[in-house]
């Protein structure tokens, strides 16, 4: 039987925060980004505003309308980046199978060890070496360990087994299980599926008819049968995606706004990825509405590319399917998924494309000139046509930027 | 309470990059740091921080020196003792 540990840093941005100003350990306060900027939402919160009903995600002024004497700390990305990555060489003492799961969550194996031992000895280093509390999870694998993390904070440990998990797991939510969103979470409860006993106890072919494969993987989360394996730290170190986002000063009304933010966001995804030699085959756009609804489509390309003309007519024509400029939206993202690296060599067309080609030898003498002379040394004509707050929403521009996955990990 | 200070430090590399600080400089006077007691990585609980933590022994006084990620040195000083110099 595996042994797998699911360590969560508890409050992980508060907690930063506190390690570096102890004035406010012990206080109301929550990680947000600038209100000016329309970032303002909360990232993290610490435990006394959480007593105070504060949620992550939501806006800044609501935060403050539950509890007034809220202290409000801009966030600090680079510090949180370097606390994960002490962490995760913490980690990397006690297995070569780490996987982590965002800046602040991490998967090990410990398989063949005594892991409430382990467990304990992370925490004990965690608080001493960084000054942050972990609540970790204890079990056979990866579903009920990240669950077991879930259920004692701050700076815990709970052990799920074989003998015990029916007791422990199946009271529980259906919506604490992995990957169960909103949308599932209340499809799930309008089936009288409450808790995730009730998902072991449905039919699972009902469950399939319901849920197509996703109800599979519901079933088998829910009666302890994940058996997906924890990443070599080696392969976690993959790049799996390329993608930027950005929220604009002002509400996306429409299509000519949204294309323009399109463009800019595609230049930004092909040049990050020819920078790391890259093509994607997939492209994905994200859609967030101003009432914080947020949808995502894909689309296959015909071949891997690196090029911005050609993610950015995927993108146009996926916003054109999935939005009818009915409603405003307040964030657009752009990904490169299922990607290729081009080091190893790359398939080449049988019918060459003149057209790709002298696009390549754009972008590239493009990506030159802004390595040379900075990003705003050249840039689309359409851009011309508006004013310069579009220009204040490049994904390049240290004014509005936000990355969807950047060079993430894992596969958003 | 306590303020993070950050001072000049003398310190010894050695052919394996080991990093023994030797003094410490603070406002124009030099600390001689008499042995190094122990280095691992902590925060600083009192003026807030976190790098690798120095417990130095100077004269009869224990103390820590941190050397923080930008490769800076720091001392957690109270803040009657800073402002009364």
């Amino acid at each position: 039987m595996r042994t797998i540990l699911h360590s969560d840093c508890n409050n992980f941005y508060a907690s930063v925060e506190c390690v570096f100003s102890p004035e406010l350990r012990g206080k109301p306060i929550a990680v947000c980004g600038d209100p000016s900027e329309r970032h303002g939402i909360v990232l993290a919160k610490s435990d006394a505003a959480k007593k105070c009903g504060i949620k992550t995600g939501e806006a800044v002024w609501t935060a403050r309308q539950k509890c007034p004497e809220l202290i409000v700390v801009p966030p600090c990305g680079e510090k949180y980046v370097r606390f994960s990555h002490m962490m995760r060489d913490i980690y990397a003492e006690y297995s070569d199978h780490v996987e982590p799961f965002g800046l602040d969550e991490s998967w090990l194996d410990v398989t063949g060890r005594d892991g409430m031992e382990i467990a304990c000895s992370l925490r004990r280093r965690a608080l001493k070496e960084l000054g942050i509390t972990l609540s970790v999870g204890v079990s056979f694998n990866k579903v009920f360990a990240k669950l077991g993390s879930d259920m004692h904070k701050p700076d815990a440990t709970a052990v799920i087994t074989p003998r015990n998990y029916k007791q422990k797991v199946w009271p529980m939510p259906a919506c604490s299980l992995l990957f169960i969103g909103r949308a599932t979470m209340h499809r799930l409860y309008a089936y009288g599926l409450n808790t995730i006993g009730d998902i072991v106890r449905a039919d699972p072919e009902s469950l399939h008819t319901l849920f197509g494969k996703n109800g599979d993987t519901l079933y088998a989360y829910a009666a302890g049968k994940d058996d997906a394996p924890v990443m070599p730290i080696s392969e976690t170190d993959d790049i799996k995606s390329v993608g930027n986002s950005t929220t604009p000063a002002f509400d996306i009304c429409d299509y000519s706004d949204a294309g323009r933010i399109l463009y800019l966001l595609c230049d930004s995804v092909a040049e990050r990825m020819r920078k790391k030699h890259f093509r994607c085959r997939t492209v994905t756009l994200w859609l967030r509405d101003t009432q914080l609804q947020s949808f995502t489509r894909q689309m296959k390309l015909e071949r891997p590319t690196d090029l911005s003309a050609d993610l950015s007519r995927a993108a146009l024509a996926l916003l054109r399917e999935s939005w009818a400029a009915d409603r405003p939206l307040r964030s657009l993202g752009v990904q490169g998924g299922d990607l290729m690296d081009i080091r190893n060599g790359a398939q080449l067309s049988i019918l060459p494309d003149p057209l790709a080609s002298r696009q390549a030898v754009l972008e590239k003498t493009a990506d030159q000139l802004h390595a040379r002379f900075g990003a705003e040394a050249l840039y689309r004509g359409v851009l011309l046509r508006q004013d310069h707050r579009l220009l204040r929403a490049a994904p390049d521009s240290s004014l509005a930027a936000t990355n969807m996955a950047a060079v993430s990990g894992r596969q958003s | 309470m306590y303020l993070r200070t950050y001072v000049q430090v003398s310190a010894i590399f050695d052919e394996n990059g080991v990093v023994t600080p030797v003094s410490i400089s603070l406002r124009g006077k030099t600390y001689s740091i008499d042995r190094v007691l122990g280095k691992r990585p902590a925060p600083a609980l009192k003026s807030g921080g976190q790098g690798i933590r120095y417990t130095v022994r100077i004269g009869s006084s224990e103390t820590y020196l941190f050397l923080d990620a930008e490769n800076r040195w720091f001392v957690e000083e109270k803040a009657a003792d800073a402002n009364s110099i």
